[in-house]
């Protein structure tokens, strides 16, 4: 008697609790494809690790494994190193991509406005964009003053084509008939951008900028080789000069995270952008 | 108050089209009339409708209203489509504001757009988001963007047309009502024979390859229109009549040298008796 009377739970409480259930039941549905993926990775990456320690060759990159890495990892978050290169990376590439992105919005507009502008482009920008941003590295170092306006410029360079070309895009698919009206009800220029011309290309925009910023993150690194002292790309080489191979697979790590990272705030931006009602 | 209008010997070329699409075309409109255009698909309505918007430029003639020559697009003198192209990212309040936004009328932009809101029946969607309204509530709020400047001139091309029937009648009906109570003039374009008899006072018919005005009709019929009344039925018959007749080669002639209502257009709207029943249908001349 006694003991089922303190078994029973108050029904309030079950009902208070149902939402909480409810929300565990969908952060696991929602994550546990996900935790597949990384687990496959994980395994792989030890499978990997394991490999190579029991290769005579390959001995010596041991601490390439998972368990070395991750220690590294927790050694450089704990000690506070791990934002020095970060801070710097970032710095760097926020500044490519806001040079791109004042570049590639206006030019984009125009491009997607104006066909003749398209036709006389063409040629040019596809020439430039298949060139690779690293080859323009000894020009940028003699043109700018410091390394960092090098990189930046090198970050621009890569990241502008998609912006430009995602914009041109977006200004193309705008439906004729609202410039038609806007203009019926009196729009100025200033108004069809800000009112129409805008909100319309806004998903395009970002769809743009994170393709950009994909670009921008993977320049980054190789670019961060030469010359600089400071950032990711400068820490990997640095751990591979001193041979300290668990630092520099934990600052892959660390590249990989942030890229996530970068990656997933544009598609939250490409998300809140559209105009396209849910569902 | 509505605008007087006068379309001056337009005549109009493309270019690159050797024809010209429209020839010679002379219209007097009073101030608060409505006038419908009726006419054969690619004869040209479209294309006099955007010159009097001040979308486009004749190549010959003017449109003056009030006697000022429309050179340019004007909050005064408002357009709506067929398509109602509502802007997506935008609620319905928002829609409806931008006329005013665009003229810098903030200030009792709020207060204004409610009413309007009110009169058009979307009050409980002011803040909703566009893409869930319906076509019809779509083309109401499409209305209350085009009254929320004020015009003068309501320019409609086949507004309705994308409509079903009940919403159609309904929004013709409250059209009139309001162009009525406002004393706005109102040009529409239209392939439907009764929209043109429930809304217009006088009705020109459009012929194509130039396009002119062929015949022309007044409608004096009482506002509000009881569509079944025996007036409202011949008038019908009466516009086949003339809309056959630009269609059928042998009257074709005929037709173009009666400019008023003449018993043997009056006739003819007789004899095409039996297809009256089909201009209940909307009846397209393709
Ligand atoms: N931008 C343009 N350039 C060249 N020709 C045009 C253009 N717009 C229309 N036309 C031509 O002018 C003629 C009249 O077109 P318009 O759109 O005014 O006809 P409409 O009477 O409105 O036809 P519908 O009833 O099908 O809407 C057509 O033959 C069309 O091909
Ligand atoms: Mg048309």
């Amino acid at each position: 008697m006694n003991r089922e009377a303190t078994l029973s739970v108050d029904p309030t409480t079950v009902e208070r609790l149902m939402p909480l259930l409810r929300f565990a039941d969908r952060a696991r549905r929602a994550l546990q494809y996900p935790a597949l993926g990384i687990a496959g990775l994980f395994a792989l990456w030890y499978w990997g690790g394991w490999a190579i320690a029991n290769n005579e060759d390959t001995m010596a990159f041991a601490s390439f494994a998972p368990g070395p890495t991750l220690a590294a990892f927790w050694d450089l978050v704990v000690s506070g190193n791990v934002w020095k290169p970060i801070e710097s990376s970032l710095y760097r590439v926020g500044w490519g991509l806001a040079y791109a992105i004042a570049i590639g919005v206006p030019l984009g507009v125009m491009i997607g406005y104006f066909l003749t502008l398209k036709q006389v482009t063409h040629v040019p920008f596809q020439f430039l964009r298949m060139i690779s941003p690293l080859a323009w590295m000894p020009i940028a170092v003699l043109a700018f003053a410091t390394w960092d306006a090098a990189i930046i410029f090198l970050i621009a360079i890569a990241a502008v084509w998609p912006i430009t070309y995602a914009t041109a895009h977006g200004v193309q698919r705008i439906d004729p008939m609202w410039l038609k009206v806007g203009n019926n009800l009196g729009a100025n220029p200033y108004h069809t951008l800000r009112y129409i011309v805008m909100p319309a290309i806004a998903q395009d925009v970002f769809a743009g900028i994170r393709l950009a910023v994909g670009v921008a993150w993977i320049v980054l690194v190789p670019a961060e080789y030469l010359g600089v002292t400071s950032g990711l790309g400068y820490a990997i080489n640095d751990a591979r000069d001193t041979l300290e191979y668990d630092k520099l697979a934990a600052f892959v790590l660390v590249i990989g995270i942030i890229g996530y990272m970068l990656d997933a705030i544009c598609v939250r931006l490409i998300k809140r952008s559209s105009y396209h009602a849910e569902g | 108050m509505g605008a007087a209008i006068s379309i001056d010997y337009i005549t109009h070329h493309y270019p690159g089209q050797e024809a010209p699409t429209l020839k010679d075309i002379q219209v007097n409109i009073a101030p608060g009339e409505t006038v419908a255009l009726i006419g054969q698909s690619g004869c040209g309505k479209s294309t006099l409708l955007h010159m009097l918007a001040g979308l486009l430029m004749p190549s010959d003639g003017c449109v003056r209203i009030n006697g000022h020559q429309v050179i340019k697009p004007s909050p005064r003198w408002n357009m709506m489509f067929q398509k109602p192209s509502l802007y997506p990212w935008m609620t319905v309040r928002k829609n409806a504001s931008l006329g005013l936004i665009f003229q810098g009328r903030k200030r009792d932009m709020r207060e204004r757009i409610d009413q309007l809101l009110e009169t058009v029946g979307l009050t409980d969607k002011a803040e909703v988001n566009v893409q869930s309204l319906s076509g019809g509530q779509q083309q109401r709020v499409a209305l209350a963007r085009s009254l929320a400047t004020d015009p003068e001139l309501l320019l409609l091309d086949e507004p309705f047309s994308a409509l079903d029937a009940f919403t159609r009648v309904a929004l013709q009906d409250e059209v009139t009502r309001l162009a009525r109570e406002r004393g706005i003039s109102v040009v529409f374009v239209t392939h439907d024979i009764e929209e043109a008899v429930a809304m217009a006072d006088r009705v020109l018919v459009m012929g194509s390859n130039p396009g002119t005005i062929t015949a022309e009709l007044s409608i004096e019929i009482d506002h509000p229109r009881d569509r079944n009344s025996q007036a409202f039925v011949d008038r019908k018959a009466e516009l086949m009549g003339y809309f056959g007749a630009t269609r059928s080669p042998a009257a074709a002639p005929e037709a173009a040298g009666s400019e008023t209502a003449s018993p043997e257009t009056e006739d003819e709207g007789q004899a095409t008796e039996p297809t009256t029943s089909e201009s209940r249908a909307r009846v397209r001349a393709a």
